[in-house]
């Protein structure tokens, strides 16, 4: 008894400290992996300040269960290529959340059971924690399914959709507000996860590959909020502070995410991207282009100063990070300065690109922000862009009738000479025409990213040689 | 002041705290920032514990207990684990090899 009242709560709160402070150091490369550490004490802390406690007195199921979730927890960290690193996130949103659901259900029968009634608070709380938890849950499943490719990319709209998605997600608040006036009423609790449950999986259908980033963040921020409710329901600060961490954490990458597509929330989430446009595209046809050889563009990167590669997520899908981190190896040693530029929304998740690059072993310090580089754009030599497309597309600035017109851009158009790496003229994946293709300082190097990069930097070995 | 309005301090205060700290952290991090928030949020594992472990807990109570505390812990281990992978590919420029 003595040991619940004066320790158990100090442990809790040094693991809120803990989490706390593994936030702050992961602010820079060189303290994150400080705060990794200090996260995972934060979290042995709580666990066994959880353990001790006396009410806690079954230990086999927890035991079964820890051994279990580590026995599938582990390959999946050591295992997972970092190009599915969105999809294992979508995946851990969705356990999370189904925790919380799990929980919050549970906590609900157990009351009913005991018969002493839910004060309004608890009850508000328990709604909200499973509300956020069974959609969010399936949400997140959608968009695992999406990212893995095991459901269509495009998004599927059809007519009356919001309408639908508002239509249910009201059914599924008002019958949460019946069960917080009269919880005993208990046919409604299988009511009300069947709508959450539902709404979770029509908020997804209409969200293609592109918005991926907002939503996950966004998915993330939900499940934080889902842990938040459960400290209200079990009166205990540490889950209170640890989910809205991390609801924060989702709302403001989310918010990051939209600004960098000039979009907002209402628009990613109702307003189906990739719909309207493709109209527009069949007209830049028979406009003509300039292409160049893999000779061509190694002779012209040896003889820059300074490039700036500007990688989409085309790069990662053809795998060409490797063979990228070889040509940046040859024109650094030739003494060319070679950096990276990465928009936000680069990738599929929020900083996603840069994990890339980091896996290839190219320096974090060559890799800059869009807001950072841009107005370096005009003095660089040579602008290389692989796989990417839509954020260098110079008509987001000037053609208000674009699809993304007012989306910031990498403003690769500015350097003395754009090379694009694409396979054809196809319009990407969201088919908005892109005029930097048609310029006269851009050269088109057609071909697949990995073999056309291979081809360079055989061509960088001949001229070494020379 | 009652125990729910202390606690509705703590998530304000908590959230404030979450948005400055968010905001100092680096768009070149911002994927390990979410696996490792992800670990995080996986305190729920502390609820799941309490309603498994409970002495007289109902069939059903021992059920979704026992599942939640195998999804918590799943997403504390990889979830910590992969942030931490993630990060030891942070490198800077090695100076220079040979």
């Amino acid at each position: 008894m003595k040991l619940d009242d004066t320790l158990l709560p100090l442990l809790y709160m040094l693991a809120a400290i803990g989490f706390i402070l593994a936030i702050k150091w992961l602010n820079s490369p060189a303290t994150a992996r400080r705060g990794v550490i200090v996260g995972e004490i934060a979290m042995v802390l709580a666990v066994v300040g959880t353990l001790l406690r006396f009410e806690v007195v079954q230990y086999q199921w927890i035991l079964v269960a820890f051994v279990l979730g580590s026995a599938v927890g582990v390959p999946i960290a050591y295992i997972m290529p970092m190009t599915a690193v969105p999809q294992r996130t979508a995946f851990s949103h969705a356990c999370g959340a189904l925790a919380s659901a799990l929980i919050g259900t549970a906590e609900y029968y157990k009351g009913l059971d005991q018969g002493a009634g839910f004060s309004k608070v608890v009850m508000v709380a328990l709604v909200i924690e499973t509300l956020l938890g069974f959609l969010t849950f399936t949400a997140s499943m959608m968009a695992f399914g999406k990212l893995q490719e095991l459901l269509a990319q495009r998004p599927i709209t059809y007519k009356g959709q919001n309408l639908v998605n508002l239509g249910v997600f009201a059914a599924a608040a008002g019958v949460g507000l019946a069960l917080i006036v009269s919880p005993e009423r208990s046919v409604l609790f299988p009511v009300f996860t069947a709508l959450a449950l539902l709404f979770g999986v029509l908020l997804i259908i209409p969200i293609g590959g592109a918005d991926m980033p907002t939503v996950i963040a966004l998915l993330n921020s939900y499940a934080g909020l889902s842990a938040s409710a459960m400290g209200f329901v079990l009166n205990n600060k540490l889950l209170i502070v640890a989910g809205a961490l991390d609801g924060s954490s989702g709302f403001i990458l989310s918010i990051i995410m939209c600004r960098a597509m000039n979009r907002s929330f209402t628009n990613v989430l109702f307003g189906a991207f990739g719909q309207l446009q493709t109209s527009s595209a069949a007209a830049g046809e028979a406009k003509p282009v300039h292409s160049a050889t893999p000779e061509d563009a190694a002779q012209i990167l040896d003889s820059a100063r300074s490039v700036v590669v500007i990688p989409g997520y085309g790069m990662a899908v053809a795998q060409a990070q490797h063979k990228l981190r070889e040509m940046f190896d040859m024109l650094t040693r030739r003494g060319v300065e070679v950096r990276f530029a990465i928009h936000p929304v680069a990738g599929r998740m929020p900083g996603h690109m840069n994990v890339l690059l980091a896996e290839a072993d190219i320096p974090y310090d060559k890799l800059f922000e869009m807001d950072d580089i841009n107005p370096e754009m005009a003095n660089e030599d040579v602008a290389l862009i692989i796989g990417a497309n839509d954020v260098v597309n110079p008509g987001a600035e000037t053609d208000p009738h674009s699809p993304i017109a007012g989306m910031p851009i990498i403003q690769a158009y500015k350097a003395r000479t754009v090379m694009v790496i694409k396979r054809s003229m196809n319009p990407g994946f969201a088919g908005i025409d892109n005029d930097l293709y048609y310029r006269d300082n851009t050269l088109m190097l057609f071909g697949d990213a990995k073999s056309f990069l291979s081809s360079i930097v055989k061509e960088l070995g001949a001229l070494a040689k020379v | 002041m009652g125990a729910y309005e202390f606690d509705l301090w703590v998530f304000m205060l908590a959230a404030f705290l979450g948005f400055q700290l968010i905001r100092g952290v680096s768009p070149l991090l911002h994927t390990p920032l979410m696996s490792l928030t992800n670990a995080i949020s996986a305190i729920t594992v502390v609820g799941a514990i309490l309603l498994t472990g409970e002495k007289d807990a109902s069939n059903l109570s021992r059920i979704l207990g026992f599942s939640a505390v195998f999804l918590a812990v799943l997403n504390v281990v990889s979830g910590f684990l992969i942030t931490d992978r993630m990060l030891k590919m942070f490198k800077r420029r090695e100076p220079d090899k040979k």
